[in-house]
């Protein structure tokens, strides 16, 4: 048992890292949105679903005939990076406009959002099933989805008996500078702030002049946008996708949020990273089929002992 | 009955389509009594299938059912088949309990996973003779028997063999890849379906695992090599209790394939012929003048014809009497038959 | 693409909103002998209700005694139960299934493996939930709306998973050959292939739960519940032990998910952790929400609507035609849609309680109003005049 413990830890402690970046991505959209309307975003495994089949079109449609090098690998990653946060982020404000904002409107309460948000979810993943997926690739919507490679799966360099590859580097850079920019633009900037405020308080907000259709239009592209580079890296590493991705990475990333306290960036981060360790080091013991059992059960023991995560809720506290 | 629209429509719709043209073929000879072909599509979930039976049993006035085609739906409706007296032959369900329950309305023209699982093993230990293997399975219920008789097998064989499963859901294996790395077996048996066997290929490809990696029918379709990418499909082996013609095919497989293409428009896919078979069995039981559940269901204890995929005759529980496996193989990133076990050469 | 109408009374859905107020606004002026009328009016409806030729509109396609068990009444239980903390203590759960599984899983391990009679173990599977409820609410109950949400919803994936990765009972195999309930052949119940028994028994389960419900709302624990729903920490405040109430309508509700459980498992003879989905635990959440919160009938149409409006679905032909494939692949993708602009149009639900309404107006009722909801101009006037 130790033996075993003692060799698979390294490698996989490489795999925990690379998959708790994606899941870092994903729970910033889940806790900004939370932090800003007090909102479980459901539909935010869609937007990052939406991220991935994006980053299928164009990769499809430059359709490398061998995996890439230097800088037409750095073009195509930055390509699809953006592209996917594009149409990520767009669909995310679409989202905003035609689900949440009626809702706001009317005072309707968290549950009635909450639904709103699952309905949404199962609109979306059955949109792509049976109109989208198959307008885009011709293949019926409900299988399995291919990309062709891009990044080659090059060992890089070794730590003891742990191979960390290109695509493992790609995946963990890009998210953490995705992070840094994020946090630079939510603590620095003006629209930060107008997003803190309204975190902190919207009624006051509103009378220092912040609009709060335009803070919670920037927050869902932001987190939207996180979701769609969460996407187009999924891509890359895992080279497939299928209409109902979103579903269980988006509790999961859910499930990190609230690890790392909701509402909190840095938490989200921290959260992502620590659910996809103690998934993989779980699973050395108790076998693969227990990671969702490991990662919830955390989840409860975290929170019964520290309510708000581990370093505790909303966007406005964290930097105090 | 089957899952004609979810996730695994891919392994139903072929025997639906075979069994379509059988009853055409029929229909078609314009004999005294036609036979109506009514489908259900259960989406292969159990509830779906109980109301569906239900309805079939007391409205349509069902005689025989073909499916169903998993094994969960059979578990759920046998024992309504038996209260209603309708036999059933299902193309596809593989489970070994199946024929357990003493069930007597119950037939199969497959053989079950317990045949499968060691069938896939024995081969292996002829073909490689490895020393260490690993069995991975998914957290469905097919997957699972297939991996554990797999595993049973290889142990008989003192074959040493260590395990690991996942979710269905799951899309990043890695804690299964460093295992399977981390034990550096001579071949690896994965027991479940193709989406989750091309991701987990590919995965396994790139961790730098290069043993043998075999699987059974659940992996038994293109969309596998699509999945996990040429270059890591390549030699991959696939066991079926399944028949399936490919173009090269000669004599009574030659003309199903092509009368297949004809009416379905695609090439044969898996449990073509088998679905083909099921419809063939109540066909002739139709021929010899028995139309009501019960009769069929005395034809069938005794029926014996050269079937498309093979010699069929139903033994008591249900089973066929001939349970032959079948080997195929990615050989340029198609999916290619070997022949059956016993004969089976590996390539490359 | 939709919920983009929502403009005062041109709604259509408002219009029907109010012919469902004006009943309720009877209903509440009713004499005692006005309302048994109804009482027994809705029994002899539930009764009749299997008969063929409403079953030839409502289901043409799957046999409609089978479908009002499954899964329009057993649905309808759930979300009696799940009413019951969602609706009246107001507390969020996203695992109600959890509940159905271990009352489902009682009777068959149980009943096949040491051969337990059918009605002692479905009690014995309802006596379980409510431990398993107290045990996931005592340590979360303390922890704020939304905590609890993820935590529940983890603790439905958690019992699923491991009842799949369990060999002892049944693993991803499930459990086949349950028992069906014993016979009572006193009043003529056999219960075989043939569904009507078990649409009776159903019914019965459905009827006592109800009288249980509703005696309990009109008691202290009811008045206790709604205190909560309404401001903790004022009913903290005012004595009322918040902790010890929250954690009873926690247990109540996980009994009726456990007795729906026993009812499921007697009539399908075979479970499987997949028939317990976290979908379903939405689905259920949907119907409370979508029928209005806090109110039986309205939960019980919700239920019922959700219920019955994709099994409808598989059979609309000129939608066949006009799709070129089977309706029924858009059934989810319809159920969505309707989600949202339901709630876009009617947020309180098809049929709020006076009570509900008012609080959710005031944008409190259990969960509170989302954060960033300060009045536009275009807010209604209740909401702004509530603050």
């Amino acid at each position: 048992m130790l033996d075993d413990f003692l060799n698979q830890f390294l490698p996989s402690t490489v795999g925990g890292l690379v998959f708790g970046s994606i899941y870092a991505l994903i729970a910033l959209g889940y806790t900004m949105v939370y932090g800003v309307l007090r909102l479980i975003n459901f539909a935010h495994s869609e937007i990052f679903m939406i991220g991935t089949f994006t980053s299928l079109v164009v990769i499809t449609a430059i359709a490398p005939a061998s995996p890439l090098t230097g800088f037409a690998l750095f073009g195509v990653m930055l390509l699809i990076i953006v592209a996917s946060a594009a149409i990520s982020g767009g669909a995310a404000m679409l989202l905003e406009v035609v689900a949440y904002r009626p809702l706001r409107r009317k005072g309707a309460t968290r549950l009635t959002a909450l639904i709103s948000a699952i309905g949404a979810s199962l609109f979306l993943q059955e949109l792509f099933a049976l109109v989208i997926i198959p307008w885009l690739t011709g293949n019926a919507g409900r299988n399995q989805q291919s990309a062709p490679r891009i990044v080659d799966r090059d060992t890089v360099f070794t730590i003891g008996n742990a191979a960390v590859r290109t695509d493992h580097i790609i995946v963990v850079v890009a998210a953490v500078i995705m992070m840094i920019a994020l946090d630079r633009l939510v603590n620095k900037t003006k629209i930060g702030r107008g997003i803190r405020a309204t975190a902190q308080d919207p009624e006051a907000a509103v009378l220092m002049g912040v609009s709060i259709d335009n803070i919670v239009r920037v927050t869902f592209l932001l987190g939207g946008a996180m979701a769609g580079v969460a996407g187009a890296l999924y891509l890359m590493e895992f080279e497939n996708t299928v209409f109902n991705v979103g579903f269980v990475l988006g509790i999961k990333a859910f499930t990190a949020a609230v690890l790392g306290g909701i509402g909190n960036l840095r938490g989200a981060l921290l959260g992502g990273i620590v659910l996809g360790l103690i998934e993989n080091w779980g699973a050395i013991f108790l076998g693969s089929e227990w990671k969702d059992v490991i990662a919830f059960t955390v989840l409860v023991i975290v929170l019964m002992f520290r309510p708000t995560g581990i370093l505790g809720e909303s966007l406005q506290k964290a930097r105090a | 009955m089957g899952d004609l629209t979810g996730e695994n429509a891919a392994i139903v719709i072929p025997p639906r389509n075979g069994a379509v043209m059988a009853v055409n073929e029929y229909n078609a000879k314009n004999p005294k009594v036609k036979i109506e072909l009514v489908q259900y599509d259960s989406q292969g979930k159990a509830d779906q299938a109980t109301s569906l039976i239900t309805k079939a049993i007391t409205q349509d006035k069902i005689v025989a059912l073909i499916g169903p085609a998993f094994s969960g739906e059979s578990k759920a409706i046998g024992g309504q088949l038996e209260e209603g007296k309708i036999p059933s032959v299902s193309p596809s369900a593989t489970n070994p309990g199946l024929a357990q329950n003493g069930w007597t309305y119950w037939h199969r023209v497959v053989a079950n996973d317990a045949d499968q699982g060691p069938g896939i093993a024995e081969f292996l230990v002829k073909a490689k003779s490895p020393k260490k293997a690993f069995v991975l399975s998914d957290d469905q219920e097919y997957s699972v028997g297939l991996a554990d008789a797999v595993a049973k097998s290889f142990k008989d064989s003192n074959v040493a063999v260590e395990t690991d499963k996942f979710s269905k859901d799951a899309s990043d294996y890695s804690s299964t890849v460093t295992k399977v790395a981390a034990s550096n077996p001579d071949v690896i048996v994965f027991g479940g379906y193709y989406a989750q066997a091309g991701r987990l290929l590919k995965q396994l490809r790139d961790g730098g695992v290069k043993a043998t990696f075999a699987s059974g029918d659940g992996s038994l379709d293109q969309q596998l090599v699509t999945g996990a990418g040429t270059a890591a499909a390549e030699g991959a082996v696939l066991a079926c209790p399944c028949n399936i013609p490919t173009p090269d095919v000669t004599g009574a497989l030659k003309t199903f394939f092509e009368n297949y293409k004809k009416s379905a428009n695609v090439d044969p896919a898996i449990y073509a012929t088998e679905g083909y078979d099921a419809a063939t069995s109540f066909i002739k039981a139709v021929e010899a003048g028995n139309t009501t559940g019960e009769k069929i269901n005395e034809f069938l204890k005794t029926v014996s014809f050269e079937g498309v995929s093979k010699p069929l005759k139903f033994k008591a529980n249900g089973e066929p009497e001939n349970n032959a496996i079948f080997i195929y193989q990615v050989v340029d990133g198609k999916v290619k038959l070997l022949g059956p076990a016993e004969e089976a050469k590996l390539e490359g | 693409m939709k919920g983009n109408g929502v403009t005062g009374n041109a709604n259509p859905l408002r219009r029907v909103g109010a012919l469902f107020d004006g009943a309720r606004d009877w209903w509440e002026r009713a004499k005692t002998w006005q309302r048994f009328v109804v009482y027994i009016g809705a029994l002899v409806f539930a009764l009749i209700l299997p008969a063929p030729w409403i079953g030839t509109f409502m289901s043409p396609g799957a046999d409609w005694t089978t479908v009002l068990i499954y899964p329009i009444g057993t649905y309808m239980l759930l979300a009696i139960g799940l009413n019951v903390v969602v609706g009246q203590a107001g507390l969020l759960d996203l695992g109600f299934v959890a509940f159905f599984a271990i009352g489902g899983y009682t009777l068959a391990y149980f009943a096949t493996e040491h051969g337990w009679s059918y009605w002692p173990t479905v009690v014995f599977g309802i006596f379980l939930a409510a431990v398993s409820g107290v045990i996931l609410g005592a340590p979360t109950l303390r922890l704020r709306g939304d905590y609890l949400a993820i935590v529940t919803l983890g603790f439905g994936e958690i019992i699923r998973i491991t009842a799949n990765n369990t060999d002892e009972i049944g693993g991803a195999r499930g459990i086949p050959n349950i028992p069906h309930p014993t016979d009572m052949p006193a009043i003529g119940l056999d219960f075989g292939v043939l569904p009507a028994p078990y649409y009776y028994l159903m019914v019965a389960a459905i009827v006592v739960v109800i009288v249980f419900s509703v005696r309990l709302q009109k008691s202290r624990v009811g008045r206790a519940w709604a205190a909560i729903r309404e401001d903790e920490d004022a009913a903290e405040l005012m004595g009322v032990p918040t902790f010890k109430f929250k954690l009873l309508a926690f247990a109540i509700g996980a009994m009726i998910g456990g007795l729906a459980g026993g009812i499921y498992a007697g009539k399908a003879v075979f479970i499987e952790p997949g028939t317990f989905p976290f979908i379903l635990s939405a689905t259920i959440l949907a119907a409370v929400v979508l029928g209005g919160a806090g109110n039986l009938p309205g939960v019980m149409l919700g239920a019922f609507v959700i219920a019955w409006l994709p099994e409808r679905f598989r059979e609309v032909e000129w939608l066949k035609e006009a799709l070129g494939k089977d309706p029924a692949e858009y059934r989810i993708l319809l159920f969505g849609g309707v989600l949202v602009l339901m709630m876009a149009l009617r947020p309180e639900g098809l049929l709020p309680s006076r009570r509900r309404k008012a609080e959710l107006h005031e944008g409190t009722g259990g969960m509170g109003a989302m954060g960033a909801e300060v009045a536009g101009p275009d807010t209604d006037v209740s909401t702004e005049a509530a603050k």
